[in-house]
């Protein structure tokens, strides 16, 4: 088998004031796949892939992205090789406009101004929202903002990208436009949600999370058909979706 | 004007204020000129009027403290008011007004962000252009919030009252506080994920060509010819 874009083993972490996030988490996900992370509120979905960017860095196991384990030394080229998309886009665009946004990351990697113009216009393609690049973040709809967000991690040209909470606040349809932008990108993707009908749009596999380790691995549709675990873990499908 | 790269027109402005602040206060058909000027580029800029005087209004409270001059300063007197007095109140009035106008035009020719970007040109520092940046950029989403704030506050049945909305705001304030400081570490986290280590990096600014340079140099050039004749003849 090929080597694992992400690989966790054993990971625990526990923030300062005692609260325990990850006990023992092992997580691995190979070039190509599309993985959802599923878990109930609180289940450290947020402190696991804030490990697989760097921000934190494991108490106990490891992480490795393609092979390089993460340390305080290796964290810069870990959050190149894995893409975050954060969960309220507000906070990720922070630039005057869409296109210097997602130029930011490009620029920080010290690529020459053509190369980032290349990736920048890639990027804006990649998710159709070229017309978009000259306007400020702060005068686009919700689904606008999120695919800006995309694309300034898209940019990046990373190894993985990560997705937390892509579908809160969507109306359906742009829920259902966003799945399709993630189902044509040719990526490896993970993404942390509790939205199981979206895991089961886009992601062939699915991870269950719980109390801070793994509790379930598998195909999305067999995961979900599984009443007795999606109930021990509260998560739950809408009402009346029944998986055969 | 409003095509014209944003560092000219802050130049323009700049220039413009340096002239009105050093005429001298006697030099009444300097102010005419300036006055012309501004009207001529304000039609050129097709900026309404009304528009401009409305923005005006930020000065008034300048103005009215520098009314206080005539009857406060002593010295030679006229009809009972001091003449060094009045002399002052002109002078303020005239040349914050004129100033105003010219920071006016500017603002209402150019997007926020773009006057950052034209100050980014200019090569001031980039840690003042990027705190004007997130400035422009959180404010909008900070206001929103205080509004989504206050609606929550008087769904449940809080009835604002003018003085008495001093004390709840004091609270709101305090949690609109803690709410962006926290916004804040997310916004660094975001940017640390995408290779932020400290610095801005550095963009692609367009350089003005000569021609653009002239012409956006005619308004303060002219300006300070004026300013320096009127020095001359006083």
């Amino acid at each position: 088998m090929t080597e694992p874009t992400i690989s966790v083993e054993g990971l625990g972490f526990a923030y300062p004031d005692g609260t325990v996030a990850l006990s023992d988490v092992d997580l691995h996900v190979h070039p190509g796949e599309r993985v959802a992370l599923l878990g109930p509120n609180g289940a450290g979905k947020t402190s696991l892939v804030l490990h697989l960017n760097g921000i934190l860095l494991p108490q106990k196991g490891s992480v490795q992205v393609s092979g390089l384990e993460l340390t305080g030394e290796t964290s810069a080229e870990v959050r190149r090789r894995v893409g975050l998309v954060f969960q309220d886009p507000d906070d990720q665009l922070f630039m005057p406009t869409v296109r210097r946004d997602v130029a930011f990351g490009p620029l920080n990697l010290g690529l020459d101004h053509d190369e980032v113009r290349r990736r920048v216009d890639a990027a804006l393609a990649a998710v159709d929202i070229e017309d978009l690049a000259d306007r400020p973040p702060n005068h686009l709809s919700l689904g606008q903002r999120r695919r800006a967000a995309i694309a300034g991690v898209l940019a990046m040209e990373p190894e993985i990208m990560v997705l937390d909470e892509p579908t809160s606040n969507l109306d359906p349809a742009t829920r259902r436009e966003l799945a399709a932008v993630l189902l044509s990108l040719d990526i490896t993707l993970l993404v942390v949600t509790h939205d199981l009908p979206f895991a089961l749009e886009v992601c062939e596999r699915s991870v269950v999370i719980d109390h801070g380790a793994i509790v379930a691995d598998g195909p999305t549709p067999v995961l979900l058909a599984n009443t007795g675990l999606i109930k021990a873990h509260r998560l739950e499908l809408p009402y009346g979706m029944v998986l055969g | 004007m409003h095509r014209m790269a944003p560092h000219l027109k802050i130049l323009c402005a700049f220039g413009f204020v340096i002239a009105v602040v050093i005429t001298p206060r006697e030099a009444f058909w300097a102010f005419g000129i300036y006055v012309a000027g501004i009207v001529v580029v304000a039609s050129l800029a097709r900026l309404r009027p009304t528009f401009l005087i409305t923005r005006l209004v930020v000065i008034v409270p300048f103005v009215l403290a520098a009314a206080t001059f005539p009857f406060l300063e002593g010295g030679v007197e006229w009809h009972g008011l001091s003449a060094e007095g009045l002399w002052d109140f002109w002078n303020v009035a005239a040349k914050a007004s004129l100033g105003a106008l010219g920071s006016i035009m500017l603002a209402s020719t150019t997007e926020a962000p773009d006057i950052v970007r034209g100050l980014e040109t200019l090569h001031v520092p980039r840690v003042l252009t990027s705190i004007m940046g997130f400035m422009i950029r959180y404010l909008d989403v900070i206001t929103g919030e205080m509004a989504r704030m206050r609606i929550a506050m008087r769904s449940r049945g809080y009835q604002p009252r003018w003085l008495g909305e001093l004390g709840s705001l004091g609270k709101g304030v305090g949690s609109l506080f803690v709410r962006s400081f926290e916004r804040g570490e997310r916004v660094y986290r975001a940017m640390a994920s995408r290779g932020f280590t400290g610095t801005m990096p550095a963009e692609v600014v367009a350089a003005p060509t000569r021609s653009m340079l002239l012409g956006a140099l005619v308004v303060p050039l002219a300006a300070i010819a004026v300013a320096a004749i009127a020095i001359g003849v006083s």
